[in-house]
């Protein structure tokens, strides 16, 4: 009883940490430019992908995990100089579409280089799994939370103790006054790209060993990155974490104890649900129109 | 100033474009060598009809659907349910899951409606894969990711299927040139309320909302009523739409339902041009060609098609039609 109640919250915990990871990364694109980033979820899978890939070439595991995250680094600094920046006051769906096509050419190359076999990596430590509580714990997921804790720690740093990270935040409160101080937006717009690039890519990295990794996984990855983000009210980092780890639990409990058929549907019945109550997510600031 | 007053004004003025689309629905045909190019025309009329009632949502009254493959899904498996579990006729089915797909709306509408920008988005986001997720799930029904074949489409007891061989009044034609008829009338039917609608009260209405929802409001528009209403005559078009389909292929499956179909509406919407009916009807023959002119490069299909995507809406971000209008008036001035 208690020990299936365990094994459900374990497995909650570790997806929700991913979910956390890739709605930080919508939350960190939409505060500095207000673009819902639907090509996010591409970065997890060239983070994934990438180190298989980098592993098949022989690099061995330590050098291939840093060189995929850099690849999608790369990947989402050029989404922003490429197809965001040149599309500057374009609507709101135009953009959508923009990213969308952006995540359709990236699955396409990731089709044509690294082909469409599914793959999964070796977990990063011997030891597969412990028993707690009657419970079965990876050590892949000790790894998860350990990593996504620690992102969340130096993104929290970055944002509170760099010039960069102020700058960054600056610009995502108010873009004119920020170019007016002096802070180059443009760049900052990259940046912001760039690392909400890297965070889905660590996740896509750390999460290939549990599940599988292959061209496609960004699909239903971004879009519950997405809800997770919506869940805790666009724009909040807390509310993002927070929306990611209930997300996580829910789609767990449900898979457990409901129907696994449906688990997938949780996520979209929780965030209709709490949009219901909460027009504005949990932790989301209530928008003012000006007319 | 002239031509803007008789643009938004003068009711006449749907004339010309509607001689047009006849003429050239018309003449499609002569470009149609064999039985594959009648099967691409009428998949473009029949997407092209819910982009033209998915425009009235999104292009004039600026409310965002990612979801508007569950209504197309929803007409498409009523239709063959109706029409298989309960012995319906195909017209009265088609009616029936109308009027269902358009009380559904209506009844998720009234909620989420409520909601601005992007979380209405991800709310009718959520409810598009909701329902594909039923319809792959509910086996038992809907034949899950099997999918179900659909009887052909008969009106008053006589068939018209696709593989049939019809003669009227001395004139021969095959059951996919019957079929055109059908999907060009339809696409031509839905394009004259559309515009029928533009120049209605709730067309002003819509326009003034999707200007400013606030300032509508105080200017007296009930801006609730009018995007739920507009939303649920969306919903009517995908389902119609859906029906017709799937007497016409003989056969669905939850791909109808899923979260790329309801992008891939949405993109003709945005590429065609949002608010120009006849651009969304481009917009639908684009979209629906490209992948045909791309099975050379077979690999290489995904790619372009995303690079296309881009580039269109990087440098033309207000749609075909709209843009390339704007640069002929410029010329012209």
């Amino acid at each position: 009883m208690f020990s299936e109640f365990f094994q459900f919250s374990f497995s909650g915990i570790t997806l929700g940490a991913i979910y956390a990871l890739v709605a930080l990364g919508f939350t960190l694109i939409y505060n500095a430019s207000h673009v819902i980033n639907f090509a996010q979820g591409e970065f997890l899978m060239i983070g994934g992908m990438g180190t298989v890939v980098l592993m098949d070439a022989g690099a061995p595991i330590y050098l291939a995990i840093p060189g995929a995250i850099v690849m999608a680094g790369i990947a989402g600094v050029l989404l922003h100089k490429l197809a965001i920046a040149p599309a500057k006051n374009a609507d709101v769906v135009t953009l959508i579409i923009i990213t969308i096509g952006a995540s359709i050419f990236l699955r396409g190359l990731a089709q044509i280089f690294w082909g469409k076999d599914y793959h999964v990596l070796p977990a990063f430590s011997d030891t597969e799994s412990l028993s707690v509580g009657g419970a079965v714990l990876l050590t892949q997921s000790l790894w998860i939370l350990g990593i996504a804790a620690l992102l969340v720690t130096a993104l929290g740093l970055f944002f509170t103790r760099t010039a960069l990270g102020k700058a960054l935040l600056a610009t995502s409160m108010n873009k004119d006054a920020a170019s007016l101080v002096g802070i180059k937006t443009g760049a900052i717009l990259t940046l912001a790209f760039g690392i909400a690039a890297l965070l889905g890519a660590v996740a896509g990295v750390i999460v290939a060993p549990i599940t599988f990794t292959a061209y496609d996984i960004g699909i239903m990855l971004g879009l519950k990155g997405f809800i997770a983000a919506a869940i805790g009210g666009l724009g909040s980092s807390t509310g993002a974490i927070l929306g990611g780890l209930l997300l996580g639990l829910a789609e767990a409990y449900t898979a457990g104890y409901i129907s696994s058929d449906y688990k997938d549907a949780v996520p979209f019945v929780l965030i209709l649900a709490i949009l219901f109550f909460l027009p504005n997510g949990l932790l989301g600031s209530r928008a003012v129109e000006r007319v | 100033m002239a031509t803007v007053n008789a643009r938004t004004f003068d009711t006449q003025s749907k004339a010309p474009g509607l001689i047009g689309l006849f003429v050239v629905l018309a003449l499609a045909p002569l470009l149609a060598a064999n039985a594959f190019h009648y099967d691409l025309m009428i998949k473009i009329c029949l997407t092209a009809m819910v982009a033209v009632g998915l425009n009235l949502l999104v292009g004039y009254a600026g409310q965002v659907s990612l979801g508007h493959a569950a209504f197309y899904a929803g007409g498409a498996y009523a239709s063959a349910l109706l029409t298989q579990n309960y012995q319906l006729a195909p017209l009265p089915a088609m009616l029936l899951a109308a009027v269902g797909v358009g009380a559904m709306a209506w009844l998720v509408g009234r909620p989420i409606l409520h909601l601005k920008g992007h979380y209405l988005s991800m709310a009718t986001l959520g409810l598009g894969v909701i329902a594909a997720i039923v319809i792959n799930n509910e086996d038992q029904i809907t034949g899950g990711p099997d999918g179900l074949a659909v009887a052909p489409l008969s009106v008053f007891g006589h068939e018209l299927s696709v593989f049939g061989s019809y003669e009227w009044f001395g004139v021969a034609i095959t059951g996919t040139q019957l079929w055109y008829l059908i999907a060009a009338g339809g696409l031509f039917l839905a394009v004259w309320l559309a515009l029928n609608l533009i120049d209605s009260p709730l067309g002003r209405a819509l326009r003034a909302l999707h200007g400013s929802e606030i300032a509508a409001q105080v200017a007296g528009v009930d801006t609730a009523k009018y995007k739920l209403r507009v939303f649920v005559i969306s919903a009517v078009y995908a389902s119609v739409a859906g029906s017709l389909y799937a007497h016409y292929s003989g056969f669905i499956t939850p791909d109808a339902a899923s979260f790329g179909h309801s992008i891939e509406l949405i993109t003709i919407v945005v590429l065609g041009g949002m608010a120009s009916t006849y651009g969304v009807i481009l917009g639908a023959a684009i979209l629906m060609l490209i992948p045909q002119f791309l099975t050379g490069f077979q690999e290489l299909e995904m790619v372009l098609f995303g690079a296309i995507l881009m580039a269109v809406m990087i440098f033309m971000p207000r749609g075909l039609v709209p843009t390339i209008a704007r640069r002929f008036q410029k010329e012209a001035a």
